[in-house]
């Protein structure tokens, strides 16, 4: 299953890298930024998670889906230790994440999002994009109470911050408590402060959840705005016309496996797909999410 | 009625020692719980670790050798402080946060009062008297601090209010409050202060941004562990003594009621806190004492005895009325509290 004689030709320029992989579970990729192993995680008796093999190209935008309790979101917080698995290898670039702490996931250039957001909500839109910077001198508590040592550094985040804030259209609202902001303009923000920390690879659980119409398309635009700027995607979601309009491609969840993988289109014909999804109402316009977590 | 006793104990109540002591309880309570998020329900135990340092290096009976020390028995003052303002609750911290900080906030506020009672019974225990003097405390730690005084002890300073020995303690604590303050002011507006911040509403957001919420707790509740150290080591110079029932768990409780009433989360609201609370209690105890006395109120509602403990009752409807009225304490800001609601 894992392995697949698809030869990684290299065609970067204009082609697609995925062209010449086949369309099934688990296939191997040219060039994988992440890569998980034989992954598994139980709640009790329930096998949440139960992952052979996956892999996500590097530079791609790559949907996960999958009807609800598919464990995603398990699956998803087991990627970036959130959660540990009981079983399973994963590596990014080439490092393994094994027994690495949350926090040093995001420092090794992987951040991710939440499904429920988790803009902080006592802390102004400015605050939370500072806060995502890495490598701050005045976050060390010795250095905290010498303001010289770190005012410099401070200056140049807020305004790399400043100008992230412009491209996201939220500029005007700099000073404001997170906490005013609506549901779309929060997914925003942490989208916005996930790029603070300067990642290889974007991790969105459920981007599209509780946005309203008319910031959909803005939030669509931006994610392709990352994958222009050489950054790696890989978002959860149910909302079929998304995965549709900006994936390149599709890893499909049922039950705790990759039943699926393929480009878009390729996928709602997938009778494995199909099946997986029969009775349910995936292509429904907004859903609350699966409570696998 | 005599007025101008009721004014200048509240004035007592408001500037003396005793909200000195309390200001530095409440700054420290404030970052483990204001900034930080940290249940603590146990900043005796950090008051009692600073005044027991300080004694029990310098005033221990026997002299005991200590892995790296040796407490008691012609100790100098300074060392002395330095075990109780840093050595002592910079192991507490250690002790009770490497179990607990990685558990949900619950945790630690059950350890931290258990361990403020386990302390308090430990020294009291009459097996430990000539380490900790048992139920009577130690004394004679505090006289090379008297010795640097420049104002006589018989005669009285400040419009009266002091005798010369608390109007040094009066000078040094209140020294003491303003560079306190000044350093947690900058802490809390730097990077590392936004962390906090951060981690207070919600862990995972800070991890999932690369830092080590564990670490940052850790440096909070060792911080605020310090500054409520620094508190009870002054206490224990202030009534030259320590002792285990001067820090029983209603000395958490007064630290939190300071914390409220200020505002928590704002770096000087714990000072104000605690001068209002110790002001309120003076002149609700001079006010009813002087009423009682005058007969202006009758003795079937309040004798003269009961004065002591009808005015907790009053500072406790204060706090009623304020969780009614403002609940973000004298310094908070209601569109921030508000915020918790969405």
């Amino acid at each position: 299953m894992t392995d697949n004689d698809t030869p990684p030709i290299a065609t970067q320029t204009d082609h697609n890298p995925l062209e010449n992989v086949a369309w099934e579970a688990g296939v191997s990729k040219p060039d994988p930024i992440l890569v998980a192993h034989d992954v598994t995680r139980s709640f009790g008796g329930l096998k949440a998670v139960d992952v052979d093999h996956v892999e996500i190209q590097r530079g791609l935008i790559t949907a996960l889906i999958g009807p609800n309790g598919a464990g995603k979101t398990t699956f998803f917080n087991l990627l970036t230790n959130f959660d540990n698995p009981d079983t399973g290898d994963r590596t990014f670039n080439g490092r393994s994440l094994n027994n690495t702490p949350a926090h040093r996931v995001a420092n090794f250039g992987m951040v991710r999002t939440f499904q429920l957001t988790k803009a902080l909500s006592k802390m102004t839109v400015m605050e939370n994009m500072k806060l995502g910077a890495t490598g701050q001198r005045g976050e060390s508590m010795l250095a905290a109470a010498l303001p010289f040592l770190w005012s410099r550094q401070d200056r140049a985040i807020e305004e790399r911050a400043a100008g992230l804030l412009q491209r996201f259209k939220m500029d005007h609202m700099t000073g404001e408590f997170a906490g005013t902001l609506s549901g779309g303009q929060r997914k925003l923000l942490e989208m916005a402060r996930a790029l603070m920390v300067q990642p290889e690879l974007v991790m969105l659980d459920e981007p599209m959840a509780g946005v309203n119409p008319a910031l959909k398309q803005s939030l669509l635009d931006h994610i392709k705005g990352l994958k222009a700027e050489g950054m790696t995607v890989l978002f959860v979601e149910h909302d079929m016309d998304m995965v549709q309009e900006i994936s390149d491609w599709v890893i499909v969840m049922a039950e705790g496996r990759i039943i699926a993988e393929g480009p878009p289109a390729s996928i709602s014909e997938n009778k494995a797909v199909v099946d997986a999804y029969l009775g349910s109402h995936h292509d429904a316009p907004l859903d609350l999410g699966d409570l696998d977590d | 009625m005599d007025w101008g006793s009721i004014i200048e104990n509240t004035v007592r109540g408001l500037i003396g020692e005793q909200a000195i002591y309390f200001a530095l309880a409440a700054l420290g309570l404030n970052i483990h719980f204001g900034f930080t998020g940290l249940l603590n329900f146990g900043q005796a135990v950090f008051m009692a670790a600073g005044a027991y340092g300080l004694a029990m290096t310098v005033a221990s009976e026997e002299p005991h050798d200590l892995i790296l020390f040796t407490i008691g028995d012609g100790n100098g003052f300074w060392l002395g402080i330095f075990m109780g303002v840093i050595v002592f609750p910079v192991i507490l911290a250690l002790i009770l946060g490497i179990p607990t900080l990685r558990l949900r906030a619950d945790y630690l506020a059950m350890v931290t009062i258990a361990t403020a009672e386990i302390f308090r019974l430990v020294a009291r225990t009459p097996a430990l008297d000539d380490w900790t003097g048992s139920s009577d405390g130690l004394t004679g730690f505090a006289s090379t601090f008297y010795d640097w005084s420049p104002f006589e002890p018989r005669q009285r300073y400040f419009f009266n209010l002091f005798q010369g020995n608390q109007m040094w303690v009066f000078i040094i604590g209140w020294i003491t409050v303003a560079i306190v303050a000044f350093i947690l002011w900058l802490l809390i507006r730097s990077p590392w202060g936004r962390v906090l911040k951060a981690i207070r509403e919600d862990e995972d957001a800070a991890r999932s941004l690369g830092k080590n919420a564990y670490a940052y707790k850790m440096q909070a509740l060792i911080l605020g562990g310090v500054v409520g150290a620094i508190g009870g080591t002054l206490r224990a110079i202030g009534t030259q003594s320590a002792q285990p029932d001067n820090f029983i768990t209603d000395v958490t409780f007064f630290a939190w009621v300071a914390v409220i009433l200020g505002g928590a989360g704002k770096v000087f609201g714990p000072i104000i806190g605690s001068m209002l609370l110790w002001a309120t209690l003076a002149f609700a105890d001079t006010f009813l004492r002087e009423g009682v006395d005058a007969g202006w109120v009758p003795d079937w509602l309040i004798t003269g005895t009961q004065v002591g403990q009808v005015r907790f009752m009053l500072v406790g409807l204060g706090l009623v009325f304020l969780a009614w009225r403002r609940p973000q304490g004298i310094f908070g800001n209601k569109e921030e509290m508000a915020l918790d609601d969405r």
